[in-house]
């Protein structure tokens, strides 16, 4: 007798069941993977964003020809000029550990800023100019904090007396917060105000450079020469459990061969990208194999023999037909490799790049940071504003390796083909 | 399918005395490690006529075809002893370089495997690696030749440039063909080339093979013993991994010498 196909019996019933209760864990797993990703990512970001804006103020500063030589204005006192300014803003202001309080309120960059603006037009000398500056770092967080200042004077950064200051800049229009340029355009320094991104990201970029030039020929053509070429045995069985060890080395172990190898016998440059991208490449160098062999394991075994049947050599099959094929893998591969070599700390601290650059540098061998390790400097720093500094160098990270990483997927769906 | 074929094949003169073997194999044994899947076979073949191997599952024709062009070179645990004399050269002499050998021994495969690339590439490839074509023309020449000869010029002139994966599966298999006697081999090796074709796209493949056989000739491993009979003219039969009878196609057909080459192609065995 044939059962209806509508019955519900027990045991179809705990199968459903079974696969319901497996469905709803799933989309649980992924939800919670998701939600923790979305706190993390719109934390730093909600952090980082402050960066973004710094606060400046504008002061009437006197270009004074009695201090400024024209023929030498490279060495007039600015600093002095825009101190004057401020004292002439609050005469009232007497005391020596006020007025440094006072002269505190505008970043130490001041100076400069003065410098290359008079240089740029000495015309301005003898006029009195309004100039915007970078105010300081402490200021410029309790601007932009918006919040109404602690009760307790204790509590907070900023003093009474220099609320007071703040506030009479604010009542005429002299304090503004604008779009942080610097922080894009120039290199570390101690001043949080005044600190950016540019040198790291210019070291990042030589040493992702350095390390694609050496780990990807090198790589694809050990993948290819293992994969197409070599025979099975016993050595190759070796290397290949080799290749998949080194690939779970602690980064730090390659730091520490650069370190007694290309620094301390070769002498090369310490803390250049050129160190930086060898030690790099060595690390990244097994990921790209391993990527590359699957690939060209992945170019049916048929394409092979169409081409060795015809009568193409070895290298012809290789180099024609099956490299080109696995040629979106291998590249995907070594994209993923990359985006891990970005993201790299602990090697580039043995071999030196862990110092401050102020400079961004203009080559290979010119000592300089990376980005993860700027952003473990700004971490380490005590100053507060270093907060929203390195919040925002994690943001720039995070963006650049979406970009690889869909970089890599791009690449993927423009060369593959179906076979 | 082709009575006429049959009674063609009758007018094939014997095999072994009179006509002049262009591949001879003496005491081939090739074996996969441990494993022996080819045990001493002696075979010759007959130019420009097609000759069939057959027999059941695992009984070494593959391996055997698989030999006459060094194509089991590629599998690394397999060992061939003997002797295999391809225009009057020992094939498996150390100084023989395959691929000039396989320039010469051409070789169709079980499953159509076009290259990705344009329906004009994929015949004009052959013909680059062994500089046949001095010039664009003569390179162009040679192509529609081939592809003529393969009976699917008519059906692709238009549109050379189309990926050659994109043809249906018969389409393919005569563009494998077309491929691989672009290059004017003498022998073409042919590896079950109709297992994955329907009837119609078979019968197209062994009208062809038929019309090859005047230039090239042919070694078929084939499962089905009609298309055997249809299409060849000398048959060999294999069986755990032994060359059990070769002969005149009707002759294996009709008046087997051994009860196995009986058996099989009465359907008792295999």
């Amino acid at each position: 007798m044939t059962k209806s196909f509508t019955e519900m019996t027990p045991a179809l019933k705990r199968r459903h069941a079974a696969e319901t209760r497996f469905q709803w864990l799933g989309r649980l797993a992924i939800l919670l993977a998701i939600g923790f990703l979305v706190i993390m990512v719109a934390s730093i970001a909600f952090i980082g964003v402050g960066a973004l804006r710094q606060t400046h103020v504008a002061l009437d500063v006197f270009l004074d020809p009695a201090e400024i030589d024209s023929s030498k204005l490279k060495n007039a006192d600015y600093d002095g000029l825009v101190k004057a300014s401020l004292r002439k803003k609050f005469p009232e202001i007497t005391k020596r550990r006020e007025k440094r309080k006072l002269y505190g309120l505008v970043s130490s960059d001041a100076g400069y800023t003065l410098r290359e603006r008079v240089r740029n037009t000495p015309d301005l000398i003898g006029q009195t100019q309004k100039f915007w500056f970078l105010m300081s770092d402490d200021v410029d967080l309790f601007i932009k904090s918006a919040a109404p200042p602690d009760a307790n004077e204790q509590g907070r950064r900023i003093s009474n007396k220099e609320l007071a200051w703040i506030d009479a800049f604010r009542s005429t229009g002299d304090i503004e917060t604008r779009f942080n340029s610097r922080f894009f355009t120039s290199g570390d320094s101690r001043e949080p105000e005044l600190a950016g991104i540019l040198s790291a990201l210019v070291g990042s970029a030589f040493s992702l450079v350095v390390c694609f030039a050496l780990s990807f020929p090198v790589g694809i053509l050990a993948a290819i020469y293992l994969e197409e070429f070599s025979p099975r045995n016993r050595w190759s069985d070796l290397i290949e459990v080799n290749i998949n060890n080194l690939a779970a080395v602690p980064s730090i172990v390659f730091g520490l061969l650069g370190l007694a190898v290309l620094l301390n016998t070769f002498g090369l440059p310490r803390s250049s990208p050129l160190v930086g991208g060898i030690v790099l490449a060595l690390m990244t160098l097994p990921t790209i194999i391993i990527a590359s062999r699957a690939a060209l394991r992945a170019v049916p075994p048929s394409i092979r023999e169409a081409a060795l049947g015809l009568g193409a050599s070895r290298i012809q099959a290789t180099f024609h037909h099956v490299a080109p094929l696995a040629l979106p893998g291998m590249l995907t591969g070594a994209i993923v490799g990359m985006a891990r070599a970005l993201g790299e700390t602990a090697p580039l601290l043995m071999i030196g790049m862990v110092a401050f650059i102020v400079d961004v540098p203009k080559s290979v061998v010119e000592p300089a940071t990376a980005l993860p390790v700027q952003i473990f400097l700004w971490a380490d720093s005590p100053e507060r504003a270093f907060l929203e500094k390195t919040c925002a160098a994690i943001i720039v990270l995070l963006a650049f390796l979406v970009l690889m990483n869909l970089a890599a997927i791009l690449m993927r769906r423009k060369f593959e083909r179906r076979f | 399918m082709q009575e006429p074929v049959y009674v063609e094949t009758l007018s094939v003169k014997s095999v072994h005395d009179e006509v002049k073997p262009v591949i001879s194999a003496k005491d081939v044994t090739v074996s996969y490690a441990d494993k022996v899947a080819l045990n001493s076979v002696t075979l010759n073949v007959p130019a420009n006529q097609v000759t069939s191997l057959i027999g059941p599952s695992g009984c070494g024709k593959t391996t055997f075809l698989r030999c006459l062009n060094r194509m089991n070179d590629l599998i690394d645990i397999c060992r061939v002893r003997g002797e295999i004399i391809v225009a009057g050269q020992n094939i498996y002499d150390p100084a023989v370089d395959v691929v000039t050998l396989r320039a010469h021994v051409g070789m169709v495969f079980q499953k159509a495997n076009p290259f990705p690339k344009s329906i004009f590439e994929n015949v004009a490839y052959g013909l680059r690696i062994h500089n046949m074509a001095a010039s664009k023309s003569e390179l162009e020449d040679r192509v529609e030749l081939s592809l003529k000869r393969a009976g699917l010029w008519d059906e692709v002139s238009d549109r050379l440039n189309d990926t050659g994966t994109g043809l249906s599966g018969g389409q393919q298999q005569r563009l494998c063909i077309a491929r691989t006697i672009a290059v004017e081999p003498q022998v073409v090796l042919m590896d079950e080339p109709c297992s994955a074709l329907d009837p119609v796209a078979t019968a197209r493949i062994e009208e062809l093979i038929d019309d090859l056989r005047e230039k090239f000739t042919i070694i078929i491993v084939t499962h089905s013993m009609h298309q055997a009979a249809r299409i060849s003219q000398s048959t060999a039969f294999f069986h755990m991994g032994e060359l059990v009878e070769h002969g005149p196609t009707e002759k294996i057909f009709t008046t087997p010498k051994d009860t196995r080459t009986e058996s099989y192609i009465t359907g008792r065995i295999g």
